[in-house]
């Protein structure tokens, strides 16, 4: 899970490789001064995050808080280009082209910014994925 | 962010004491941002006699067009207004730690209903001018946070155990946090309970208590663990979902939940019907036949005389030795223990069966609509398919990588029309799709008419439909207009290229190939259920085929075939249908596979219960029904096989040898699931006829389950196109209860109020039909005595009186009525809400505009104070003022 120093096991390990948010994920649950590696506590409150019991509350907190790559507390447009390459893919030829992405940006920005403030909040966030009834079983680890 | 280190938040900016003005915003000094707002509101006052006119301007144009907007991008602002921005409540929630703990503060006292407890932020802001005043010696965010966390303990201690724990464990926090809380908020408590208890006693019995509670949790939580891993198949549904994600899951556990209505079916079945059967054989009517062999397929043979069919079950008393029908009086009721009346049982227990079945089928039907059609769930989907598009169950790199492809063409996809919409105003007689039907209904196989092909029309040649283009052209040769107005016009002109061919004569096309394609469908349905019907008719008038076992076979071999053969018929013909969403296309796929299905079911059930009955006067019809049904589910199991073996196996080979191609056949999940549907109703429709037939059905399901499995890994990849899996699972289940179960019930119940059953064989050997054997009963208790007269009197004016249906079914209608009367009104009640929000978020930016040019102007107030009186007044002594 990228740190070095990360006492994981093989098997954790196994289920983070493909995923594209791994580095966001363990700066969000990591409680070390560098944010780069998971205590066993920091580790516990992943997978209870990730687990079948949290509730969607928690789960949409702490996806929001995976895409919110500034650390500022909204989802500003940095944030959503970011997100959106991470789910496309980062390499040139799977990227959105710039037009695209200003577009889509504006698209999601229409939908879910309700205060037209030019970035979504945490409220905001969780409107949009109470509408979504796949999140809670797809914000999901399986061990 | 930062939730459990004391530094600081930064970003990546340097904290230096002499350029706090150009500071980021850091979430900790809210005071400090609070301070300067007041201040800045004080101060406003002053300002506003001076601004006046600039600011009213500003509103007004901001009024003026339409929808306030924020003057420029964020970064036009001054630093202080962005400081602002930043430590809204709105934004900090989202990465700070105090603010988190003052919303679960205020959540808790709101969950407590107590008002005379202000909420944190009137309190912190009444507590500000003392704590001002340590502002310098003491780290104010750390004195914040600390106060609002002794006040969130504080809440938390007045809570119950059960409710303190249920709420840490909702707060987005980290473990060491939440255990610092929890200790907290327990400590004191204690010892308030110790004070109060007056000794060692009581508080030794706290402590045991506490104890046991502690062992009873401890245990409950391995109990669950445990519980956890004896899931089955947790591993391979692990698997499955790791690779291919949630669409392809949801086969596997609709599967899942076929197993367990089977398996409550067959526990029913097995300890009311067949148990109490096995443990009192009745005496053989001849020679056991030998086993061949062949009866694993054809059900008959040895297995006929067994508890398998209806013809097996006695129509006694079973536990009494003197036997006798119903109506036989020489028996005393209770001689020793209940009777066992085995036609009672058998009908009571098949009926609470299929009630059960039905509650629980309703309930997680509505379950599933509950949570996949929430109200107003159909906008925003571009928003929806960024957040929650990532399966993190996956875990493969391949995988992975599928997913990324597929996500970034449903984006592309959804972009490109959005372009296409938003574009080109649409021209006033023609309707503006909506958000869902844009990103939705597109598909990269349709492309828009390019327009550059319509410049090679001449004038003389333009055919009615293309009038738009024709009006353009005169505009073009002599214009009358402006040239701005002309531009306007090309541009409609445009618009109604795309849109004009394809309204009026590409639609007419699509609609005639879609009726073509439509009616090619249901022909073929209808051939169908022709076809089983002269099979089945052929079948009843040649007796030397009747005769043997094999021949019995060639029904259901036919039978399958044709539902094996005309799905993928109807796929040929859909394949020259336009479709425009790939949705629509799995939807029409379902419908007509369905149609397909029904048809022939309903065929053979007229077949069975119409004709069958008639024909086999002086045999066992019922064992001949059972017998058929077995027949048809082990058919449709081997032909299961065939399908996946040829279709998946023998194609991936061809596919990956022959023609080279890298791509491996996709996992069809719509059409595997009807193939579940479609068995289950069988097993369904045989109950009633052969007890046993969930076993077998389970048997079935578990060998599909891993033969599906292991070809799923081996064979097949995942499916490209968009599924929305809970929207899919509640389409699958709501057919499961509807045409499948429903259609079982219906045959069900006319097998019970309306055939004669069979003269020779089962429970219901002596009745006109099966229903009478509850009213004999009935009658029997009668006699019986006045002990249990209330349940005749149930029976006379619950059951028989129709008056009381309607009543239910008058109770139910309102209850729907009401329901719907009650979603209306809540809609009504988000649209306000969502034009509240909307001018909140005006009132918003006005403001955020308005306290923009405040400071603006301050600023550039203060650069000339400075260039008049640099002398006189040293420049760091206004920043500390303005910025304390």
């Amino acid at each position: 899970m990228g740190g070095s120093g990360s006492r994981l096991s093989k098997e954790l390990l196994a289920e983070y490789q493909a995923n594209p948010f791994k580095e966001r994920i363990c700066r969000v649950f990591s409680t070390s001064p560098t944010r780069d590696r998971l205590s066993f506590e920091d580790f516990l409150d992943l997978l209870s995050v990730f687990s079948d019991t949290a509730t969607p509350d928690i789960k949409s907190h702490y996806a929001f808080r995976i895409f919110d790559f500034d650390d500022d507390g909204t989802l500003n447009r940095e944030d959503l280009s970011q997100l959106v390459n991470c789910l496309t893919g980062e390499s040139e030829d799977t990227r959105l082209s710039a037009s695209e992405m200003k577009q889509l940006i504006d698209n999601i920005l229409e939908e879910s910014d309700i205060d037209r403030d030019g970035t979504i909040n945490l409220s905001e966030f969780q409107h949009v994925i109470s509408r979504s009834p796949d999140f809670a079983s797809s914000f999901k680890i399986v061990l | 962010m930062d939730m459990a280190q004391p530094l600081p938040f930064v970003l990546d900016v340097p904290e230096t004491p002499e350029d706090q003005g150009s500071q980021e915003p850091s979430p900790y000094d809210e005071s400090e941002v609070h301070d300067s707002f007041h201040q800045l509101i004080q101060e406003q006052s002053r300002w506003a006699a001076q601004e006046g006119l600039e600011l009213q301007q500003r509103a007004r144009g901001a009024t003026g067009s339409g929808q306030h907007t924020l003057s420029g991008s964020e970064g036009a602002h001054s630093t202080a207004t962005l400081r602002i921005l930043a430590s809204m409540p709105s934004r900090t929630i989202g990465r700070s730690r105090g603010a988190i703990i003052s919303q679960y503060y205020n959540r808790t006292v709101q969950l407590r209903r107590r008002s005379s407890r202000p909420l944190l932020g009137n309190l912190v802001r009444s507590a500000r001018p003392s704590l001002r005043m340590y502002d310098l010696e003491l780290d104010p965010r750390a004195q914040e946070e600390e106060e609002k966390q002794s006040l969130l303990v504080k809440e938390l201690q007045s809570l119950a155990v059960a409710q303190r724990d249920h709420m840490l464990r909702g707060m987005p926090l980290s473990l060491a946090d939440k255990r610092s809380l929890r200790e907290k908020s327990r400590t004191p408590r204690g010892k308030w309970r110790g004070q109060r208890g007056h000794g060692g006693i009581c508080s030794c019995c706290g402590w045991l208590r506490y104890a046991c509670v502690l062992t009873l949790h401890s245990l409950g939580l391995a109990l669950l663990s445990s519980l956890q891993a004896l899931t089955p198949w947790r591993d391979a549904l692990k698997r499955i979902g790791g690779q291919f994600g949630s669409s392809v899951l949801s086969y596997f556990l609709f599967l899942k939940t076929l197993l367990a209505f089977n398996a409550l079916l067959l526990l029913l079945l097995l300890a009311f019907i067949v148990g109490p059967q096995a443990a009192f054989p009745p005496a053989l009517p001849g020679p056991v036949p030998v086993c061949t062999g062949l009866e694993l397929l054809t059900g008959a043979g040895c297995f006929t005389h067994t508890v398998m069919y209806y013809g097996h079950y006695s129509n006694a008393t079973l536990n009494q030795p003197c036997g006798g029908p119903l109506e036989g009086g020489q028996c005393s009721p209770r001689v020793g223990g209940l009777p066992y009346n085995m036609p009672l049982a058998y009908l009571f227990t098949v009926g609470v069966g299929f009630f059960i079945t039905c509650i629980s089928l309703v309930y997680s039907m509505a379950h599933s609509f509950g949570e996949s059609y929430r109200v107003g769930s159909t906008s925003g989907i571009h928003a929806i398919t960024v957040f929650c598009s990532w399966d993190y169950k996956v875990t493969q790199k391949r995988a992975s990588r599928l997913q990324q492809d597929n996500i970034r063409t449903r984006l592309k996809t959804g972009v490109r029309w959005r372009n296409l919409g938003s574009l080109q105003p649409p021209p006033p007689g023609f309707k503006r799709f909506s958000c869902i039907s844009l990103s939705s209904s597109w598909d990269y196989r349709c492309v828009p008419p390019c327009p550059a092909d319509f410049s090679i029309f001449s004038r003389n040649e333009v055919s009615p439909c293309w009038s738009g283009w024709s009006r353009s052209l005169d505009f073009m040769i002599r214009p009358p207009r402006p040239p701005r107005v002309l531009v306007l016009q090309e541009l409609l002109a445009e618009w109604q290229l795309r849109q004009g061919p394809r309204s009026v004569c590409r639609r007419l096309r699509q609609a005639a190939a879609l009726g073509l394609v439509w009616l090619l469908c249901l022909g073929t349905a209808l051939g169908c259920a022709v076809a089983v019907h002269v099979f089945s008719e052929f079948m009843i008038q040649s007796p030397e085929a009747a005769g043997q076992e094999a021949a019995l076979l060639v029904l259901p071999l036919v039978v399958g075939l044709l539902n094996l053969g005309a799905p993928y018929l109807c796929r040929i013909l859909a394949a020259l249908e336009p479709h425009d969403s790939p949705v629509l296309e799995v939807y029409m796929a379902i419908c007509r596979n369905l149609i397909l299905k029904l048809a022939v079911l309903g065929t053979l059930c007229y077949h069975w219960l119409g004709r069958r009955v008639g024909v086999l006067q002086g045999q066992c019809w019922e064992d001949f029904v059972g017998q058929e049904l077995y027949r048809f589910l082990v058919m449709d199991f081997v032909l299961t096989l065939l399908d996946t073996l040829f279709g998946e196996l023998v194609w991936r080979i061809i596919s990956e040898k022959k023609l080279k191609r890298r791509r491996k056949p996709e996992f069809d999940i719509a059409r595997n699931v009807l193939e579940l549907i479609y068995g289950q109703t069988l097993a369904w429709l045989g109950v009633l006829f052969s007890p046993l037939l969930p076993a077998v059905q389970i048997i079935k399901l578990l060998l599909v389950f891993y033969i599906k499995k292991t070809s799923l890994l081996a064979n097949c990849q995942a499916p490209r196109r968009p599924w929305l899996a809970s929207h899919m699972s509640t389409v699958f289940l709501t057919l499961l209860c509807f045409p499948a179960f429903l259609g079982a019930a219906v045959f069900l119940c006319y097998a019970v109020w309306q055939v004669k059953p069979s003269g020779i064989c089962g429970p219901f050997r002596t009745l006109d039909t099966m229903y009478e054997a509850g009213r004999v009963w009935v009658r029997h208790l009668e006699a019986a005595g006045p002990r249990v007269s209330w349940l005749p009197w149930v029976h006379r004016y619950l059951v028989e009186n129709t008056f009381f249906v309607f009543l239910v079914s008058a109770l139910l209608l309102a209850v729907v009525y009401l329901n719907i009367q009650v979603v209306r009104g809540q809609r009504k009640v988000i649209c306000l809400l969502k034009e509240q929000i909307s001018n909140e978020g005006e009132d918003k930016i006005f403001l955020i505009n308005k306290l923009h040019s405040i400071y603006e102007r301050k600023e550039r107030e203060e650069r000339s104070r400075f260039r008049t009186s640099q002398a006189a007044v040293p420049p760091t002594l206004f920043t500390d003022e303005r910025d304390a």
